[in-house]
Order: structure tokens, then sequence, then C-alpha cells
């Protein structure tokens, strides 16, 4: 059986939670565990002993695609640039309110 | 400890250092895929890593009171506080693990008595006094310590340290609280009470560590904000914000050089036993060798759990494997 | 090993220091006195109440035992957790009792100041931990009853107590489900945790079935409506342990020898010890606020 040594590290699970039906289910931290049940477990014990949790999400971190720090330029700095894509950028007639 | 030395001075490295400091320098967080100079990882190493021990063997000394709490509440609120240490110190483990070492490598030095830990908890928990005691100075020398760290440039770090800080605004409280009912108690309650106090205030001063004039890492720390105050500023907040308290719950401090000084607005204190304090540090404190033997035993006793259950999930994956 | 000489004259014969025959002599050494393990409560809602709450607290200590010396530090949470459920329930469940009971005991009063004999807990509670192969197998047992049997209790005619078991039913839940994975993990993972597993079952298994006990006290609760009868939820206990253990490739063992005695204060010798502890400080200083 190849798995059956001990000392090596769990496999690593990244947690979010959601703090109220409708919030976003934020990063909360990580944790170890062997399998989705137990992370599961663990994550509530973890990050929700204080009852501001009604969801919970746990991914394991390898499944995870992230960007890197040198790409951060090409990849965000067009996007905020783009001053057309907020509305302060479109001017309309004082005192009325479109919304 | 010895270090190589930072940079081996390729234009590349100083190039990379100028804008590392520059960011910091600018209030930038530095995150775990960022470039960073091999002396601030192991800093951060360091210093995360005696952070997570602390918090796991600080669970020894008050758990030690838990069984025998003397009320159903006190029992509960110790419970939970010692369970919160766990908590802290998993968090801390998982922000030290961004930096490419794995809590098991991390438990290893522990448990091999090469890591250090908070000097502190080598000291004995004798009466119930001690568990208020602790609460109010240890965790209170802990919240100056830790509101500053939640400030710290390394982003995985700070945001364990705001996370905490929100978590153990209580410990300091509950500890507090039952030093103020014993202050109210019976004339036994009251001299446990004392007692406990002159046998935790010096040791609580010591957590800030060395004098500034004898702490060999404190330059580089600060310049890049692992650290925001320096050793003996933070020790002189703590004094100020503690001695008030002593006061109005009637319990005196054992330091008879122990002033207020006006100008400066600050209480001056006695002398530190800096030998006692390197004594301690370098192992020869009351119980640092049960501690360690506990946390030793404890995951070594534990071997067989944590094989099964990583045999368990291999199996499990291996029958979907072949359902599939 | 002998027991030496016997003297010629009896130890309290005549010209011994002991004291005089008391005379007459009365006919009291025929008659049961009731004492506290006699079986008999004046109260059986406050008798029921107890019985509740000292499982709790005295598994809620237990567990607590754990803090700082579990197989990994996700587990220490995962323990402590449990035992503050538990003890939080204890904590209501005495202090409704004290109330009932009327004679203006807190519940600090009866956690502290009660001797072995007046403890109303299953024996299957104050067992030593063991390794945690035991400690979750306890867990689970208890569990598994818990949670049927505060579904119940739920629609109990004392409000409060239904108020409580709602509260506790869902901690249970979550007992039964942290227990029941690690029994799967334990029983079927290596060969020593499947050793160690079914020898701690083994090692219970005379002791649960207290759980499903019950004498007159539930008698009158399930009439008044204020409990379950708690000895209708041995097959519904039964089927789910079955469930997980055959899951966990467990044998669950024949019934043989079993314990008794606990809901009337008949304990084994670990209550006192776990009491020792408990209460001492408490006990050292009588009347002192903490």
């Amino acid at each position: 059986m190849a798995n059956e040594t001990t000392g090596s590290q769990w496999p690593l699970w990244e947690v979010f939670t959601q703090a109220e039906t409708g919030d976003p289910h934020e990063h909360a931290g990580s944790l170890h565990a062997v399998d989705g049940e137990q992370a599961i477990q663990n994550a509530r014990d973890v990050f929700g002993r204080r009852g501001k949790v009604v969801s919970l999400w746990v991914v394991p971190a390898e499944a995870i695609v992230a960007s890197v720090p040198s790409d951060a330029g090409p990849m965000f700095e067009p996007g905020n640039e783009a001053a057309y894509r907020h509305p302060q950028f479109y001017k309309v007639p004082r005192g009325v309110r479109i919304y | 400890m010895t270090m190589t030395p930072t940079v081996q001075s390729t234009p590349e490295d100083a190039t990379k250092l100028a804008a590392f400091e520059a960011r910091i320098a600018a209030g930038e967080h530095i995150e775990p895929k960022d470039w960073m100079p091999e002396r601030y990882r192991r800093q951060l190493i360091r210093m995360m890593s005696q952070h997570a021990h602390s918090e796991c063997v600080g669970m020894l000394p008050e758990g030690n009171w838990i069984t025998r709490a003397p009320s159903l509440r006190r029992k509960m609120t110790l419970l939970a506080k010692v369970q919160d240490e766990a908590g802290h110190g998993h968090y801390i483990y998982c922000a030290t693990e961004t930096l490419g070492v794995s809590r098991d490598e991390l438990l290893d030095e522990l448990h091999a008595g090469k890591a250090k830990y908070s000097s502190i908890f080598n000291y004995p928990t004798l009466t119930w006094a001690d568990i208020g005691v602790i609460g109010w100075f240890v965790d209170g020398a802990a919240i100056v310590n830790q509101t500053v760290l939640a400030k710290a440039s390394y982003g995985p770090y700070a945001r364990a340290m705001i996370r905490i800080c929100k978590e153990e605004n209580f410990h300091k409280r509950q500890g507090y609280e039952i030093c103020a009912v014993m202050s109210q108690g019976t004339d036994a309650q009251k001299a446990m009470l004392q007692d406990a106090v002159n046998r935790w205030w010096w040791p609580s001063l010591m957590m800030f560590g060395p004098p500034d004039s004898a702490s060999s890492n404190s330059d580089e720390l600060l310049r890049w904000k692992v650290k925001r105050y320096t050793n003996d500023e933070l020790r002189q907040r703590f004094v100020n914000l503690t001695v008030p308290q002593a006061q109005a719950i009637n319990v005196a401090l054992p330091d008879p050089d122990l002033a207020y000084d006006p100008t400066s607005g600050s209480w001056r204190f006695g002398a530190i036993d800096w030998n006692e304090f390197w004594a301690v540090v370098k192992g020869h404190g009351p119980l640092n060798r049960e501690r360690v033997a506990a946390r030793k035993a404890a995951h070594d006793d534990g071997a067989w759990v944590r094989a099964a259950a990583e045999a368990h999930a291999a199996k499990r994956a291996a029958r979907s494997t072949a359902a599939a | 090993m002998g027991y030496g000489t016997l003297p010629d004259e009896p130890e309290f014969g005549a010209g011994s220091d002991a004291p005089a025959p008391v005379a007459p002599l009365s006919d009291r050494a025929a008659k049961v006195v009731r004492t506290a393990t006699s079986g008999i409560a004046d109260n059986p809602h406050v008798e029921y109440l107890l019985r509740l709450a000292d499982d709790r607290l005295i598994l809620g200590q237990r567990l607590s035992e754990w803090c700082g010396h579990a197989p990994i530090l996700e587990e220490d949470i995962a323990l402590a957790n449990i035992a503050l459920d538990l003890i939080g329930e204890a904590s209501l469940l005495l202090a409704h009792a004290g109330e009932l009971e009327g004679h203006g005991r807190t519940n600090d009063q009866l956690a502290y100041f009660r001797d072995e004999t007046a403890f109303r807990n299953v024996q299957l509670v104050e067992l030593p931990n063991g390794d945690f192969a035991e400690t979750i197998a306890r867990v689970f047992f208890f569990s598994a009853l818990q949670v049927p049997l505060l579904e119940q209790l739920e629609r109990s005619t004392d409000a409060t107590l239904a108020g409580i078991a709602a509260k506790a039913r869902k901690e249970a839940t979550y007992h039964l489900r942290h227990a029941g994975d690690w029994m799967l993990k334990l029983g079927d993972g290596t060969d020593e945790s499947h050793a160690r597993l079914q020898r701690a079952v083994e090692h219970l298994w005379p002791y649960v079935h207290e759980l499903t006990w019950g004498d007159a006290v539930d008698d009158a609760l399930a009439a008044s409506g204020v409990a379950a009868d708690v000895r209708l939820l041995a097959g519904a206990w039964r089927s789910s342990v079955e469930r997980v253990a055959q899951a966990a490739t467990i044998a669950l063992p024949a019934d043989g020898w079993k314990a008794t005695g606990g809901r009337i204060g008949r304990h084994t010798e670990h209550l006192g010890h776990v009491l020792a502890e408990l209460q001492s400080l408490t006990r050292a200083h009588p009347g002192a606020t903490w």
C-alpha cells in the first residue's frame, strides 16, 4: 500500500466562508485534511467556531490556478485604466437621478 | 545564530532588493509568490514558527486547570480559550507554510527541542489564580505584540494576526475578570491571587524579548516592517497599560522600583533579570523538558491515527478509481 | 495468605474498650434502609434531568482531558468543541434540575457538591479515555443514542427541556458525524487502527446497554409526556450503530456481561477519581465565588 506512511503532509485545502446568505464566500484560510469530509469538519471547527458562518467551501489548494505577480501589469493595469467602465465617466445633467 | 549573507550582490538581486524595499516603504504587503530576500523569508519563518509553537505549547499550562476549573462557567470559558490557542497555532502554521516550509518540519524541530517558543510557558501553573493572571498578563502582552504584528508587511502573517486579534479580545478580559473576582473574595483567594501575580510579573515582562541593546535581529526586522516597534517600546506600553489595572483590583506588582514618571507619562520599572531570561530560553526553565515531551508524546501517540486517516483516504480514492 | 492467629476472645468481647451494645436490640437489622443508591426517586422529573445532565458533564470532563494532547492539532480543536457542547448542555440541564428541585441548588452546586452516589450518569461516560479509538467509539455510541432521544425530547411537555433538547440535538448530530467519520477512518484504515478500534468496541460493549436502560422514572415521565421512553430507542440505536460498524468493517460483539447501576448511583471506581479532580478546588473553598 503506497500511502501507508506517516509523516507525509496531508493535502492542503483552501477554505471559503459565507457569513450570511447573500454574501460572497470569502477566503478564510487554509488547512490540511485527507479528504473533503474531514476538510469540511476541520473548517467548521477552525473557522466557524464563532458562529458567523452559514456556508463553507473547501477546495483542494492544487486545484486553484492563480495569476503570478509578473502578470500583474499586463493582466490588471489595462482594466484599471478603462475609465469608461466606471459610471463617473459619463456626465448627466445636474439634478437628474438616472437610477 | 549565523545566517548566510543576504545578497550575493549580483546586479539583478540588487535591483530586486531595491524594488522590494520600495514596496515595503510604500506600505504594500508582500505575498507568498512575490520575490523576497532570503533573509526576509528566514526571519519570517523564525518568528512565525516561534509564534505558532508558542500557541501550541501554551495550551499545556492552562490546559492543566480545565478539569479543575472552579465553576461550570469558568470551565467552559477556559476550554474555549485553550481551544482558541490551538486554532491560532493552526492559523500561523498555515501562514508559515506559504513560505515553503511544512508544518511537519516545524513540528519535528519543536519535538527535537531545537525550536524556540515563548519562554513564559515553561513556568508552572500552580493555582487557579495563575489562570487569571496568565490571561491578564500573558494575553495582555500578546495582544500588545499582535496588534502591531497585524500591520506586518507579510500578507499571510498580517491576515492571520488580524483574525487572531479579533478572537483574542476575550482572553485578556476573561483573565482579568478572574483576577477581579478573586480580589473581592476570601482571604485565601486574595493571597492566591497576589502569589500568582508575584510569580508571573517578571516573566511577563521578559515576553517582549531581550532589551533593544541586546537584540540582534531588531534593525532589519523594523526596516522590513516584520516588526513595527522595538522590544523595549512594546514592553513599556504593556507596563503602562497594566499598572492602573493592578491598582484597580488592589494587587501589588512585585517591583519596588516601579514609579510614575510625569515627564514621560510612563511607569518606570526596575531591572529585569536577564540571566533568568537567557537561562529559560536556553532550556533551563522549570518545565522546558516537560512541555516539549508532552507535545512530542501527543504527536507520537497520534501517529497511528494520522496514518489511519491517510490509508483510509487512499483506499477510498482507489475504490472510486476502480469504479469509474 | 493467612490472617495470622485468631485471638482467643472476640475483638469486641468483654474487657475490650468497644462501646457497649445498643440495648435493647432493635429490629433494624432486618430493614432495607433507603440510601442514595436505592433506586427510589422522590422527584422523577428532577432525577431524569440529572441523568441527562450527568452523562454530559462527565463525558465533557473526560473529553476535555484531551485538550493539548490530541493526535493532530485539528483534533484538539474538534474534541474541545464537543466537550464544550456537552458541558454547556449539562450546565443548562443542571440549572433546570435545581429549579425544579426547589431547594435552591444552582447548577454549580449540583456539579461540585454532590458525591459519587448522587451522580446519575451511565458508567460508559466515566471510564478512562483510553486511546483515541476508545475515545471516538465512546462518543459515537453515546451520540448515536442522543440524536433520536433529543429529537423526541424536543417535543417534551417541559418547555425548558424541549428548548435545551432543540439546541442539543443539533450539537449531537454533529458529534455523531464527526465520530462516525473517524469510525470509518480508523476501522477501514490501517491494520493497526482497525485492531485498536475493534478492541475499543469490545472493551466498551458491556457498557453500551445502559444507554437504553430504563426504570420507573422513565415510566412516570413517559406517561406525563416530559420524556421519551429511552428503552424504545434501543432498536434505532442498534441499527444506526450497525450501519456504521459495517462500513467501518468492525464486528459488533455478542452481548455478554452488561454493566448497570449508574442511573441509580452505583458506579465504577473511576467516577470517584473524576469527581475528585473536578470538585477539588471548589470544595477546598466552600462558599467562595469564582
